[in-house]
């Protein structure tokens, strides 16, 4: 069989989503596309459908949250090999803070179910059809989503705090 | 007649009322190892459905990264999975190699090699030897755990710790092998296989010992894909997916070595794969010992390699570079990358995102343990509560890489 090399993988993204699939990259040689949250979960499908590709293997799955940029500010990152071919892909979306839905892809892959309650638990995104979208890591009562930007870590450099108590 | 006609009706009445009794496996139990907890729906003694509740010892380590500096990210790495420290330290230098591209020199790499194949050593004797205090069999445990002393002996020598290890620098090592740490490691390899084999013959073709595990807690190769296995866990189920041949890093295509592969990835499977994979990172550890290349243990990047502390006393630029290291005034090129290094439980992957400054913008760990453990539940529904404990003894979910 055949090699599958970046070039090709890009071009067959390109044959079956034409324009949906932009801002093609290749940092440190692992091609990364984006693309609209309406064709992530068919692309995926694509992918894993795909014969020549196969690529049926979730590695991973992570949000972002980028508060500058106005309307996309959050995104999913999904992280998807083909354990025959040997290669890596990754597919990002970004979609506003105030509409944080995501269609979910555990009809897909089992192993997206707590993959996705930790995003929904860290970023508050909402993957719809998920089966239990409860929180994973936090307390259940938690109301912030923590890993978004707006919750800084304190800053060491702060004055306000007594250091016979904290010991700073 | 009164009595008679009673009993009648109670056989009459054949609606039997089935009973489940609910129970709490956890969050602290002495069988579970670690802390999380897993409710569970009991007939009797059989499962009928299980629920994990993880979360336990969550320490927020992506998001504490934000604000810390590369080298200051090693420690938290440490208390992923702190069975196989060093693996995790080297996956993150690897990563911020990758990112600041900076080539490793050859004798760096070699030592990595070793120090990674001792950590899988001590991971997997942990796991194996736990299964079988599990299962009833304490002696084998006590047995190798003096030799993974031995291991950490090592480790002490090379970076001055022991469990949570923070080893190693951007571009190679804090130090060259010592006379002495090289020794140990010819030692570790002379008198280890030994007890090694007294392991194996305590236990693998002991009857009591496969009565207890052949069969139980199986998952298919299939189901183990979609669910995201890697590792030993995997390999366990017939796939013979491992980063080292697959993506090598760290000059692992230099060395000669097999991976083994279970059929029906049961407890048993996972068992001999991970003996096994003792084996043959025994063979890696010594052919790098012998093949160990002269020259630098470092990269030459003093932008981001600490200077020895004797030149920061003595030499200008040694004092300039420490300051700015120390002081984070040097920032990383923008760019995201992901690495990922066969962890003694599959492949750990991070993720990081950087947009220019000191700090990774964003910094994800892809820990195999989190993804592989909710598989738990379909693995132990139907099977003795007894099973179950060995399940997740045999599946090796550390806490700490769970909760991350």
């Amino acid at each position: 069989m055949a090699e599958i090399t970046n070039e090709l993988l890009i071009q067959r993204l390109q044959e079956k989503f034409g324009d949906q699939v932009f801002d093609i990259q290749e940092p440190y040689g692992l091609v990364t596309v984006t693309t609209t949250r309406e064709n992530i979960i068919p692309m995926l499908q694509a992918l894993y459908d795909d014969e020549v590709l196969q690529m049926q293997f979730l590695t991973t799955m992570c949000g972002i949250h980028y508060p500058d940029n106005k309307g996309q500010e959050l995104g999913v990152i999904y992280h998807v090999h083909s354990l025959v071919n040997n290669i890596r892909l990754r597919i990002k979306i970004f979609f506003p803070e105030d509409d944080a839905v995501v269609p979910t892809a555990t009809n897909l892959y089992a192993t997206a179910n707590w993959m996705e309650r930790e995003t929904w638990d860290f970023y508050g995104i909402r993957f719809e059809g998920h089966p239990n979208l409860i929180r994973i890591l936090n307390v259940e009562e938690m109301e912030a989503f923590p890993m978004r930007k707006e919750f800084p870590l304190e800053d060491q450099t702060r004055e306000d705090k007594i250091n016979t108590f904290f010991g700073r | 007649m009164e009595l008679a006609k009673q009993t009648t009706e109670i056989n009459t009445t054949d609606t039997f009322i089935q009973e489940l009794t609910t129970l709490n496996l956890g969050p602290t139990h002495p069988a579970t190892h670690g802390i999380f907890q897993n409710i569970l729906q009991m007939d009797g003694e059989k499962i009928v459905s299980g629920v994990p509740t993880i979360g336990y010892i969550h320490r927020a380590f992506e998001k504490i990264a934000e604000r810390r500096n590369f080298y200051q990210i090693t420690p938290l790495t440490d208390r992923m999975n702190y069975c196989s420290s060093p693996i995790n330290n080297m996956g993150w230098w690897m990563t911020v190699e990758k990112l600041l591209g900076v080539t490793v020199p050859k004798r760096a790499e070699y030592i990595r090699v070793i120090v990674m194949e001792l950590a899988r050593i001590a991971d997997h004797l942990i796991c194996n030897s736990i299964l079988g205090v599990d299962t009833g069999a304490f002696s084998g445990f006590l047995y190798v755990f003096q030799e993974r002393e031995k291991i950490y002996d090592i480790y002490e020598e090379i970076c001055g710790a022991r469990l949570t290890t923070n080893m190693g620098r951007v571009g190679g090592m804090e130090r060259d092998l010592s006379p002495s740490a090289i020794q140990k490691i010819k030692d570790f390899l002379r008198d280890f296989p030994k007890v090694m084999q007294e392991f194996e013959t305590m236990f693998n073709r002991n009857r009591i010992f496969i009565d207890r595990v052949e069969g139980v807690g199986p998952i298919t190769a299939e189901r183990a894909l979609n669910y995201g296995f890697t590792g030993p866990n995997l390999r366990a189920a017939g796939v013979d997916y491992d980063v080292r041949v697959m993506n090598p890093y760290s000059s692992y295509q230099d060395f000669d070595f097999e991976i083994p592969v279970g059929t029906k990835g049961d407890t048993y499977d996972r068992f001999m794969v991970r003996n096994e994979e003792i084996w043959q990172s025994l063979r890696i550890i010594q052919q790098a010992i012998d093949n160990l290349p002269e020259g630098p243990f470092h990269a030459d990047a003093p932008e981001f390699y600490l200077p020895p502390k004797q030149e920061v006393y003595r030499n200008m630029e040694a004092l300039i570079y420490h300051f700015k290291i120390v002081m984070g005034e040097i920032d990383a090129p923008a760019g995201e990358v992901y690495h990922s290094v066969e962890g003694g439980n599959g492949e750990l992957g991070f993720y990081l995102v950087s947009d220019g400054g000191r700090t990774p913008y964003r910094l994800h760990f892809r820990r195999p343990c989190f993804i592989y453990y909710q598989a738990y539940p379909e693995m132990v529904v139907g099977s003795q509560l007894s099973d179950a404990i060995v399940t997740l003894s045999s599946m090796n979910v550390i806490a700490g890489e769970l909760d991350a």
